[in-house]
């Protein structure tokens, strides 16, 4: 494996190379385009730094709160989502509202940490 | 049939056999958005009787497949005399084109001058006395729209609250990409359902962005595609959705307006007497839709059906409306 550049180094380069060079130079549709793939490798930046420890806590909530041993996410995941529809957890689940709350939080803050619906939650 | 000169040509017969022989047409230009409209704007120029007006066209003329809840261009130009008629803002028809005629399916109204993007108007000082006035405009106008007389309107679908429930479950259940708050808000919906309301006209999309609003307040309620019978909540609480509010989410009304004020003119002007919490059963409703449509939009990517980068994106909103709909759930025992 060679990892210099890394994978974040070489996709700051390319979004420098977006910001400063390409958006600059295209107009209408394209340079929107330009601006909204700049902001995704924002977010794929945010991910590699966030993601690994959201998901551990994220993986840790829901083995709890399914009271599971199950490692992948997103089977747990769906094991919430049968246990919602099945109405066996609703809005009054001790620790549900929580954790979703948590992990929503966490996923903004990958996503798009400036939406206002953020710090509402923050309050 | 479907390029500028023909479209020209049509336009300029038009004015010539409804403003007289002097008549003519300057300034044809298309306009962007509308992805399932041609939206052209023009004047004819008729000495005294001069107008600036708006052309509403089927693509090329022709009326293509739609989304199967959008209406048709003449069922939309009809709704639109009928709201006209009921003291509703909205731009006066001028001429109702059919089908196969020159110009094809189309409509030409009124040119209502102001601003429709909604951080201007929630941010930009020349709107200032516009958004003191606004709640009570757009409450005065949702009374107007919900008291047309149903009998007389074009066929309209109907779409209560369960309706759409189902329907944006199914769409959610076909993606089988699960999403914990998604499947509470379904959850809570179905268990919470209020008693459904008497049926009205219903606008489907009333929001910024949908409305032209010049310095004094609110000038006309545009986009009627999404109309249809349901639910008068449906509307109140789709203009209180935090996505329309622009960041200014202190202010539940379309970010502009606190919803007390809101409900006390749509009272005033005729409407139903509703207190806030009436509303949120309808806002979570309106939020999880629209996160469902992103997941949709995010569809268009994942088949590439539209590989472009902005759907690829629009799936990491949904995220968005998650917050929301927490941030909803947390707020219920707030608005009894």
């Amino acid at each position: 494996m060679h990892d210099a550049p890394s994978a974040k180094e070489l996709i700051e380069a390319v979004k420098s190379f977006l910001d400063k060079t390409a958006m600059v130079q295209l107009q209408g549709h394209a340079a929107f385009h330009a601006r909204v793939a700049s902001n995704a490798l924002a977010t794929v930046l945010r991910e590699m730094e966030q993601r690994p420890a959201a998901e551990a806590r994220e993986r840790e909530r829901l083995q709890a709160l399914l009271n599971s041993k199950e490692t992948d996410v997103s089977l747990l995941n769906r094991a919430l989502c049968e246990e919602i529809r099945s109405k066996r957890v609703d809005l009054a689940t001790p620790g549900l509202l929580t954790h979703l709350k948590s992990t929503t939080i966490d996923q903004l803050s990958v996503d798009q940490p400036g939406y206002s619906g953020l710090r509402t939650a923050a309050r | 049939m479907g390029t500028v000169t023909d479209i020209e040509k049509a336009l300029s017969d038009w004015a010539t056999a409804h403003y007289g022989a002097g008549a003519a047409v300057a300034g044809l230009r298309r306009l962007s958005g509308g992805a399932s409209q041609e939206t052209w704007a023009f004047e004819v120029d008729a000495g005294e009787k001069s107008e600036a007006l708006i052309l509403r066209r089927a693509p090329g003329g022709l009326a293509t497949p739609r989304a199967s809840e959008a209406v048709t261009l003449a069922t939309e130009a009809a709704l639109l005399g009928a709201t006209d008629k009921a003291g509703v803002r909205v731009p006066g028809v001028r001429y109702v084109s059919a089908p196969g005629s020159t110009l094809g399916e189309a409509f030409i109204m009124k040119r209502i001058e102001g601003e429709t993007l909604g951080r201007k108007i929630l941010r930009d000082a020349e709107y200032e006395t516009a958004r003191a006035r606004l709640t009570k405009d757009c409450g005065e106008a949702l009374a107007g729209i919900h008291s047309v007389p149903l009998k007389g309107l074009p066929d309209l679908p109907t779409s209560l609250g369960r309706n759409q429930i189902d329907k944006y479950e199914a769409v959610y259940r076909e993606f089988d990409l699960p999403r914990p708050v998604f499947e509470l808000a379904f959850a809570w919906l179905k268990e919470n359902e209020p008693e459904p309301a008497e049926p009205v006209l219903v606008h489907g999309d009333f929001r910024l962005g949908n409305l032209i609003v010049d310095e004094n307040g609110l000038g006309a309620v545009l986009d009627w595609e999404l109309a249809h019978i349901g639910d008068p909540r449906e509307d109140i609480a789709w203009l209180c959705v935090n996505s329309w509010r622009f960041g200014q989410t202190e202010n539940r009304v379309g970010g502009f307006g606190q919803l007390d004020e809101l409900l006390d003119a749509y009272a005033g002007a005729g409407g139903a007497r509703y207190r806030p919490a009436d509303i949120d059963w309808w806002e979570i409703m309106g939020s999880l839709k629209w996160g469902v449509m992103c997941m949709t939009m995010y569809g268009a990517f994942k088949t590439g059906a539209d590989p472009s980068v902005e759907r690829a994106a629009i799936g990491r909103r949904v995220s968005e409306n998650e917050i929301d709909l927490i941030n909803l759930f947390e707020g219920l025992g707030r608005h009894a």
